[in-house]
């Protein structure tokens, strides 16, 4: 089928064509490059600020020095550089992580649900990985297993449960995107009041201890968090930045998807398992962070693109952004205790959407 | 303007006579328990326009969905080579097309390239290529950048059928393309795919509602009722007005105006009013 028949004349209708087919086509690299520069700024603004401040050159110089094959003086003591590296880094480059999985994968659900309220947690990865780490936090079950610790393993499983429990119940990612959703609504109901019932057995200070998990936060001990999460990131990534076109298509329905050469149900299936995973995964690390994976790809919808092949990368950048941006806060703003980064999230996305809503400009799909 | 599509331009008339570009032999669609197109057998025959006539609810829009993939059916529809065809073979233009918000036409266009792309799902070079020639083809230029859901009924449907040539596919479906265009934009939808037919060689296979249109646009008519194939041939045989009458449950006369065929609703005799006092 190659296409040896175009115009050759170059009409200034031809370039305006051409370069019309390369914007849809494109990745808005502007943005890309200014979202990286944001990233980093605010990634060692972080980095730098906290109850033993870093001097930025110091900072600066330690990152390079870290790099093999260049040597460069970082100037900081042996403590600070400590700091740096087994308890700012890690904690940052987590909450990037975290940040950018839920923004993907609440664009991925957004577009397979065709649903703008499209959220990570949509089919009950909160409620069941919020009920095993209950389990794991008040009544010591103990599903430890590699690197995974007994909340994390026990919150995973229970994502994973609750999201193949919805699907079972709509059987499959075939059917409707309508009857998954009531699925989810479904498990999400039982698995909250598995959990709230669980919740109410404990003692007060279990109960503290359970809650706060529940609210979502960045705690790490040196590399440990962003070893575990590192994988699924990588893999799925890969998955739903391949899947991303397809999810364009799917705005137009299963009928026309399927005459345009798409299998939606196949797609909708691969989409599903890969973002439930990269979610289930966040959450067995920093509990549940509330808001990030619904709204960041409403920011990029509303500031660059409509088109999911922009939507998908860019909200892993902003998700990465605001919730290493938010993470200062939650470190800071109380120091020397800290604020579940959870709780800020949601005092912030409530509101923006609220915004968003109230001038109507949000898309349907 | 050079062809955009590559597909089946050695049209002779030998090679037209030989294969036909799509077939369907007794093809069979039910919902529930209730068979909606029964035993259909056609022909369509490379670069010919055969127009599918009918009332509502007849089986013209499962057939084209049946021939698409859309709806499970017996029997076997093959293009020429015999393979059932997919969606780098035939494209359809949907009755009420989706027009998602945000889109722009040349996303919009570029999405017909679907079939065509490996396990990346990225557009290569040559796909970008025939999107933006297409969008030159049918004068589509000004609009490339606007979004989908903003247009009228008649840009929409023009950027509808720039996305079906994208497919490259060389039969084009049509279903009802034109119900929700005023006489305008029906006339120009309907001329623009006529003059692709002839310029890219194409196949055109269309459910249409306007029997005049019909009569004008295509070489074949294939009259459907009740899943069946009622009358078939070239229009003058097919438009007969007891048959019409029957098969739509209304009085219609067909008259020659200026060498073309127009069925008109025939006049209904009214019990007349009572006369008004004085």
């Amino acid at each position: 089928m190659a296409d040896a028949s175009l115009p050759t004349t170059a009409l200034p209708d031809a370039d305006a064509a051409h370069s019309a087919v390369r914007r849809a086509f494109g990745m808005s690299i502007g943005a890309a490059v200014v979202g990286v520069v944001v990233l980093v700024a605010v990634g060692l603004f972080s980095a730098t600020s906290g109850a033993a401040g870093l001097p930025v050159k110091g900072v600066l110089g330690a990152l390079f020095d870290w790099v093999p094959l260049i040597g460069v003086d970082s100037s900081l003591s042996t403590t600070q550089e400590n700091i740096l590296f087994e308890i700012r880094l890690p904690r940052l480059v987590l909450g990037m992580l975290v940040g950018g999985s839920l923004g993907v994968a609440g664009a991925s659900y957004q577009g397979v649900f065709r649903n703008p309220l499209g959220d990570p947690y949509l089919l009950g990865v909160s409620a069941g990985a919020g009920f095993g780490a209950v389990l794991a936090l008040g009544f010591g079950l103990d599903l430890s297993w590699g690197p995974f610790d007994t909340v994390p393993a026990a919150a995973f499983a229970g994502a994973l449960v609750a999201v193949l429990a919805s699907m079972a119940i709509a059987r499959g990612g075939g059917a409707s995107p309508a009857t998954l959703l009531l699925g989810g609504v479904a498990m999400a109901a039982l698995f909250s009041a598995a959990q709230t019932y669980a919740i109410q057995q404990l003692n007060e200070t279990r109960a503290r201890e359970v809650l706060s998990w529940l609210f979502g936060q960045l705690n790490t001990t040196g590399w440990k968090q962003v070893g575990i999460l590192l994988p699924y990131v990588v893999v799925c990534g890969v998955v739903l930045f391949i899947h991303r076109r397809h999810l364009d298509v799917l705005r137009m329905g299963d009928d026309e998807a399927r005459s345009l050469g798409l299998d939606p149900a196949r797609s909708r299936l691969v989409v599903i398992v890969a973002a439930s995973l990269l979610t289930a995964a966040a959450v067995s690390v920093s509990g549940l962070i509330a808001f990030v994976g619904l709204v960041v790809p409403h920011i990029v919808r509303l500031l660059i693109s409509h088109s999911y092949r922009v939507i998908v990368p860019l909200s892993a950048l902003v998700g990465a952004t605001f919730l290493a941006f938010v993470d200062i806060g939650a470190r800071t703003l109380l120091a020397p205790s800290e604020l579940p980064v959870g709780v800020i999230t949601a005092f912030v996305g409530a509101p923006f959407f609220a915004v968003v809503l109230w001038r109507d400009r949000w898309s349907t799909t | 303007m050079s062809p955009v599509l590559t597909a089946s331009t050695q049209g002779s008339e030998s090679a037209i006579r030989s294969a036909p570009a799509l077939s369907c032999r007794d093809v069979r669609v039910s919902f529930r328990d209730q068979e909606v197109v029964c035993g259909v057998n056609l022909e369509l025959d490379t670069g010919q326009w055969l127009g599918i006539i009918g009332p509502n609810g007849a089986g013209k829009s499962t057939l084209l969905r049946s021939i698409v993939g859309l709806a499970d059916y017996s029997g076997a529809i093959a293009l020429g080579d015999g393979r059932t065809p997919g969606a780098a073979d035939v494209a359809l233009v949907p009755q009420a097309p989706i027009m998602p918000k945000g889109m722009t036409v040349a996303e919009y266009v570029l999405l017909g390239r679907t079939a065509h792309l490996g396990w990346l799902a990225r557009e290569s070079r040559a796909d970008r290529e025939i999107a933006s020639s297409v969008l030159n083809r049918l004068e589509l230029t000004a609009f490339a950048d606007r979004f989908v859901s903003t247009l009228s009924g008649g840009e929409a449907q023009q950027v509808v059928v720039a996305r079906a040539l994208a497919q490259q596919c060389p039969v084009l479906l049509l279903d009802e393309p034109t119900s929700a265009l005023d006489l305008g934009h029906q006339v120009s939808v309907l001329e623009l795919v006529d003059d692709l037919r002839r310029t890219e060689g194409l196949s055109v296979l269309a459910a249409m509602h306007d029997l005049s249109a019909a009569a004008r646009f295509a070489d074949r008519l294939i009259l459907i009722d009740h899943g069946r194939i009622v009358a078939e041939g070239r229009p003058a045989a097919v438009l007969q007005p007891d048959l019409l009458s029957a098969v739509y449950g209304t009085p219609l006369t067909v008259q020659p105006i200026d060498g073309e065929l127009v069925v008109l609703p025939e006049p209904r005799r009214r019990a007349k009013p009572p006369k008004e006092a004085p």
